[in-house]
């Protein structure tokens, strides 16, 4: 069973490893659209998909993976937006979880961006 | 929506949107008195009677990115065509609370769903609200309520990795107790 002794050891451990993790400047960020239209189109999935995988990497520092509304173009969802600082934003479209794991190591990591799901990609 | 739990993540966006820093979600099932109930209560900026009335028409909506807001129509529907009730109650100021009941035998009755896997995701999305969520079956209830988890954490995000870890693997448990599973 699940104790609350246990999250006391979660928060001892992550206290001592603090000022590691917090506010990291440089973080990319990954958007993935939760508005109805979003949430409709399987965007639950998707993001789940790009938690699992960036915690599988031990990337939960340098990438945060968070919500947002919907952005007008509700006919491409799941749509997904990666920010990296210092970059232009790219929009991933029609987003499954079995494409998660390659946006995460090409362009996340790599830097390579994944043409084919993007929005321009998927609009050709 | 396929489930849901999908409506209740996407009608639970409306109190993230209304600046509650309180949003309590409760689902109580019998299958004894042959129902569903979800309501989902925030402590937001509320709404006047005029604009209750209008959220339920899919042509209404706030923002500016599309002409149509078919989250609460859908959630209303859903409960609807079970043969169950939908309702909204508002205050400005106060915070709104949105209830549907259903008729769980209903043949157009949508699954639940992954209820747990929303409330980990509201959860982790916003760590800045507090979140307490009920479930109550035939068998039991249980629930979580983040303002006892901070409490603990003092000052530790609940976005923490495994903070979530926690949490998700806390409402498995619970959740396996209340539906009267593998005795753990």
């Amino acid at each position: 069973m699940k104790s609350l002794a246990e999250l006391k050891a979660i928060r001892d451990r992550a206290k001592a490893s603090l000022d590691l993790r917090k506010e990291n400047p440089n973080a990319a960020r990954v958007l993935v659209g939760m508005a109805t239209c979003g949430i409709a189109a399987g965007a639950r999935p998707v993001l789940n998909a790009f938690t699992e995988e960036i915690q599988k990497r031990g990337l939960t520092d340098s990438i945060t993976v968070t919500q947002t509304g919907c952005i007008g173009i509700c006919q491409y969802e799941p749509v997904v937006e990666v920010e990296i600082p210092g970059e232009e934003k790219v929009t991933y479209v029609k987003m499954t979880p079995e494409k998660v794991a390659r946006v995460v190591n090409d362009h996340l990591v790599n830097k390579n961006v994944v043409t084919e799901y993007t929005i321009g990609g998927y609009t050709k | 929506m396929r489930e849901l739990s999908l409506n209740v993540m996407d009608v639970a966006q409306n109190s993230v949107r209304a600046e509650a820093d309180l949003v309590t979600i409760t689902v109580t099932e019998s299958d004894k008195d042959d129902l569903l109930s979800i309501s989902i209560a925030d402590n937001g900026c509320g709404m006047t009677e005029e604009q209750v009335s209008q959220v339920i028409d899919p042509f209404f909506t706030t923002r500016t990115t599309r002409k149509v807001g078919l989250g609460v129509p859908l959630f209303k529907l859903s409960a609807e065509q079970t043969g169950g009730s939908f309702d909204i109650v508002s205050q400005v100021g106060k915070g709104t609370r949105t209830t549907a009941n259903y008729v769980k035998s209903h043949v157009d009755m949508t699954p639940l769903g992954d209820i747990n896997s929303t409330v980990c995701i509201l959860i982790r999305c916003n760590p800045g609200i507090d979140f307490v969520f009920t479930h109550t079956t035939d068998k039991g209830s249980f629930t979580l309520d983040t303002r006892e988890l901070r409490e603990v954490l003092q000052g530790v995000s609940l976005d923490t990795p495994d903070v979530i870890e926690w949490i998700t693997q806390y409402l498995e448990e619970q959740t396996q107790i209340i539906y009267g599973g593998a005795e753990l």
